[in-house]
């Protein structure tokens, strides 16, 4: 079982979104991808697309200006 | 999950490519199919080098306005064009270049960077993307 970590910090729409796709398509079943990054709009956008996606949401966490969200395939 | 969206591009404007490509990106990362479909103006686009050419769809000022939003975009860090493309085709996005207006544009296969031109069409081959599509839009 593998961790993928993806740093988005700084980037904006739609980059966080395609990396977040773009690792879970690499993840096998049962890696967890951790991404971070500090875009505000994106940290709601991907638990949506989590869920569109039917990819479980571990958790989701904000430090400063700074969100974590862990996802597992 | 087999959603899909099918774009035209129809026109070559800088803001507006830069809608088309962030909503595929978008649509493309939320686990659907996209098809973008270029004709008329989109097409000159799709000249070698050319996906930035565009002028902007308003306040152009003579590439003023075009600076300006370019700054904005550096400072706002919004990704390229280039890598928006990039980021497309790695996703599994198709683009279709519209056969008759590329006549109509005067624009041969050779002129283009057929490169990222998956399909060539006209518009029957548009209607059987759309009429699957869950989106469907006209940039």
């Amino acid at each position: 079982m593998a961790d993928i970590k993806v740093d988005v910090r700084g980037e904006t729409c739609p980059i966080p979104l395609v990396e977040m796709r773009k690792a879970l398509r690499k993840a096998d079943e049962g890696d967890t991808i951790e991404i971070i990054g500090t875009h505000p709009a994106s940290k709601k956008e991907i638990p949506m697309a989590a869920n569109a996606l039917s990819v479980k949401i571990v958790s989701e966490e904000q430090v400063g200006d700074e969100w974590k969200i862990i996802l597992q395939k | 999950m087999n959603d899909k969206a099918t774009i035209i591009v129809h026109s070559g404007d800088l803001d507006k490519i830069y809608s088309a490509l962030i909503v595929a990106n978008g649509a493309l990362s939320m686990g659907m199919d996209v098809s973008l479909y270029f004709t008329f103006w989109g097409l000159l686009r799709l000249k070698k080098g050319g996906m930035g050419s565009g002028p902007l769809s308003k306040m152009h000022m003579l590439g003023l306005g075009k600076l300006i939003i370019k700054n904005r975009m550096k400072k706002a860090n919004v990704a390229s064009l280039e890598r928006l493309l990039a980021d497309f085709k790695e996703l599994g996005g198709k683009i279709i270049a519209c056969e008759m207006t590329m006549e109509i544009m005067g624009l041969k296969a050779k002129d283009l960077n057929e490169e990222i031109i998956d399909q060539y069409g006209a518009v029957g081959t548009y209607i059987q993307e759309a009429r699957t599509s869950a989106i469907t839009l006209m940039i």
